[in-house]
C-alpha cells in the first residue's frame, strides 16, 4: 500500500516537478481566490459603514 | 440578455457635458442590475469550478496514461495548457472590455477590464512557470527560448504594465481609461507578438535542443485537459465577479466622498 | 497642413535651442553600446556577432528616452489643452510632435550608427543595411512611444512606467530589425523583413496617433 503511494507520488522520477506544478497552480488560484474575496468583502463594508455615518448625520 | 444596456455614444463635442443626474442614473441603474446577477451567477461559477477542478484533477492524475515519450511529465501539461490558454483569453477578454467601456462609455465593462488583468497575470504567471517545470525534465533547462514560453512572457509584461498604469494615476477613474487605451494597442500587438517571436525562434532554432511542437493528444487526455479547462473558465468567471463587485463598490464610495466635498 | 507644419516648425525650434537634449540622447547611445565590450569582452568575433542586436537594443532605449518630455511640458504649461481645442486635429497635431521627435532623436542615432558599428566590429556587408533598418524602423519607435508618452500623463512615477509600457510594444521592431541585419550578412534574402518592418510604420502611423490622442484628450480633461 506504502509502495503504490510512493509510486505515485514519485511519477517515474518526474515528481519532484509534477508536484510543485499542481501545488504552485493551486497556491496561486487559492491566493486570487482569497484577496479576491477579501477585497470585495472590505469594499462592500467599507460602503456600508459610509451609508451607515452618512445615514446617522441627517 | 436585457440586462445590459448598451447604449451607444457617438463621440459628440467633448466639451458637452450631460447633465450630472443623467449620468448618476445611468451609473445607477447598470451597476445595480449587474450586481444581482452577480449576486445569482458566482455560486454556480464556484460549484462548477470546484466539480470541474476534482473531475479534472482525477482523470488527469489518476486515470489517464503517462505518455510514451515524456512519461509522467505530460501530466504537467493539464496545469499549463490551461494557464496558458486563459492567460490569452483573459487579455482578449480585457481588450475587449476595455473597447466597450472606451466606446459605449459602459461602466461595467470598464471595471471588468480591470479587474481582469490581476486574473490574466496569474495565469499567465502560472503558464512560464508550469512550462518552466515541465521543460527541466523535458529538455534539460528551466529556461528556453522558444516560441511558445517567450510569447508568454512577452504577454505577462503586456499584463503588468497595464497593472502598473492603472494604480499609477491619483484618480482611479483616470487609471482606468488610460490603461484600456493601453489595453486596445496591446491586444492589437499580441497577434503581432506571436507572429515575430515565431519567425525569430525558427530562425535561431539551429542553436537550441529544443524539440519541435507539443505533445500528440490522445483522447484519455483531451477530457482531462478540456475538463481543466473549463474548470480555469468557471474559476475566471467566478473571480471575474467578485473584483467587479468590490470594483463597484470603491466607485460608490469615492462617487459618495466627492458628493460630500462638493456638497 | 499650415497648422500642421507649424507645429513641427515650433517644436523643432524648441528642441534645436535646447539641441543639447539630442546630443545626449546620442551620447547614450554611444555610451549604451560602448559599455557591451567591457562587459563581455573585446574579442572581436563575439562583438560582431551581437552587433546588430546590442546597437538595435541601445536605439530602442535610447528613443525612449526623449519620449518621456514629448507631451510632458506642454502638458504641465497648459499648452496641450490648448492644441487639443485647436482646429487642426489632436491627430495630427500628434503626428507632428512624433515627427518632430523622430528628427531629433531618430536621425540622430541613424546618424550615430555607422560609428557604433565599426565600434562593435560589425561586418561591413550589415553597414547599409542596418542603416535602412533603422531608417524604417525608428519612426515606429517614435509613433509607439508617443502613445506610451501620452499615456503617462499626469502619472505617478511616468519615465520608469514609460519603459514598462512601451519596450514590449518595441519587441517586435527589434526582431525584424536585427533580422534585417543579419540576414544582410549572411547573404540571405532581406526583402521579408523590410516589407515587415515597412508594415509596422504603415499600421503604427494608421493607430499610434488616434491612440496616443485619445489618451491625450484624456488626459487634459
Amino acid at each position: 500500500m506504502m509502495e503504490s503511494i510512493s509510486t505515485f507520488l514519485n511519477m517515474g522520477g518526474h515528481g519532484v516537478f509534477i508536484w510543485p506544478s499542481y501545488l504552485l497552480s493551486a497556491l496561486v488560484l487559492i491566493l486570487l481566490l482569497v484577496f479576491s474575496l477579501n477585497f470585495r468583502k472590505n469594499m462592500e463594508a467599507a460602503l456600508g459603514a459610509f451609508r451607515d455615518e452618512k445615514d446617522a448625520h441627517k | 440578455m436585457s440586462w445590459i444596456i448598451l447604449v451607444p455614444r457617438t463621440k459628440k463635442d467633448p466639451k458637452v457635458n450631460e447633465s450630472s443626474a443623467m449620468k448618476r442614473i445611468d451609473w445607477l441603474a447598470n451597476p445595480a442590475r449587474f450586481q444581482r446577477l452577480s449576486r445569482r451567477v458566482r455560486p454556480v461559477a464556484a460549484w462548477l469550478t470546484v466539480g470541474l477542478l476534482a473531475a479534472g484533477l482525477y482523470l488527469g492524475l489518476f486515470q489517464s496514461p503517462a505518455d510514451y515519450q515524456q512519461s509522467e511529465t505530460v501530466r504537467i501539461m493539464y496545469v499549463h495548457v490551461p494557464a496558458a490558454w486563459m492567460g490569452l483569453f483573459c487579455y482578449v477578454s480585457m481588450a475587449v472590455a476595455a473597447g466597450v467601456g472606451l466606446i459605449w462609455r459602459h461602466p461595467v465593462a470598464d471595471l471588468a477590464a480591470k479587474a481582469t488583468a490581476p486574473i490574466g497575470a496569474s495565469f499567465t504567471f502560472l503558464a512560464l512557470v508550469t512550462g518552466s517545470l515541465w521543460g527541466k525534465p523535458m529538455w534539460g533547462t528551466y529556461w528556453v527560448w522558444d516560441a511558445r514560453l517567450t510569447s508568454m512572457l512577452v504577454l505577462l509584461f503586456f499584463y503588468l504594465g497595464y497593472i502598473a498604469l492603472v494604480n499609477a494615476f491619483d484618480d482611479p477613474a483616470r487609471g482606468t481609461k488610460m490603461s484600456s487605451i493601453l489595453a486596445l494597442v496591446g491586444v492589437i500587438n499580441v497577434p503581432i507578438v506571436k507572429f515575430s517571436v515565431e519567425w525569430w525562434y525558427t530562425l535561431h532554432q539551429s542553436a537550441s535542443v529544443v524539440k519541435a511542437g507539443g505533445p500528440s493528444i490522445h483522447p484519455s487526455m483531451l477530457w482531462p485537459l478540456l475538463l481543466m479547462a473549463f474548470a480555469y473558465t468557471t474559476y475566471y468567471i467566478w473571480i471575474l465577479l467578485l473584483r467587479i463587485d468590490g470594483e463597484i463598490a470603491a466607485t460608490k464610495i469615492r462617487a459618495a466622498r466627492m458628493r460630500q466635498v462638493h456638497g | 497642413m499650415n497648422s500642421f507644419l507649424n507645429i513641427i516648425q515650433r517644436d523643432l525650434h524648441l528642441a534645436l535651442r535646447q539641441g543639447l537634449d539630442s546630443l545626449m540622447v546620442v551620447m547614450f547611445f554611444v555610451i549604451a553600446v560602448v559599455l557591451f565590450p567591457f562587459g563581455i569582452g573585446p574579442e572581436p568575433g563575439i562583438l560582431a556577432r551581437i552587433a546588430p542586436g546590442v546597437i538595435w537594443v541601445a536605439a530602442l532605449l535610447a528613443s525612449m528616452l526623449s519620449l518621456e518630455r514629448l507631451f510632458q511640458t506642454d502638458y504641465e504649461d497648459g499648452s496641450l489643452e490648448l492644441l487639443s481645442l485647436s482646429p487642426l486635429p489632436l491627430e495630427l497635431t500628434v503626428l507632428a510632435k512624433v515627427i518632430t521627435h523622430w528628427l531629433t532623436t531618430g536621425v540622430p542615432l541613424i546618424i550615430a550608427a555607422p560609428l557604433l558599428a565599426v565600434l562593435m566590429n560589425l561586418d561591413t556587408d550589415g553597414f547599409a543595411m542596418l542603416l535602412v533598418a533603422l531608417i524604417l524602423g525608428t519612426p515606429s519607435l517614435s509613433l509607439i512611444g508617443a502613445v506610451g508618452a501620452a499615456l503617462i500623463l499626469g502619472a505617478r512615477r511616468g519615465g520608469v512606467l514609460l519603459s514598462l509600457l512601451i519596450l514590449p510594444l518595441f519587441i517586435p521592431v527589434l526582431i525584424f530589425g536585427v533580422s534585417a541585419v543579419d540576414a544582410a550578412i549572411l547573404g540571405f534574402p532581406v526583402k521579408g523583413q523590410l516589407l515587415i518592418l515597412g508594415a509596422f510604420l504603415i499600421g503604427a502611423v494608421a493607430v499610434c496617433p488616434f491612440a496616443a490622442a485619445a489618451a491625450v484628450r484624456e488626459a487634459v480633461k
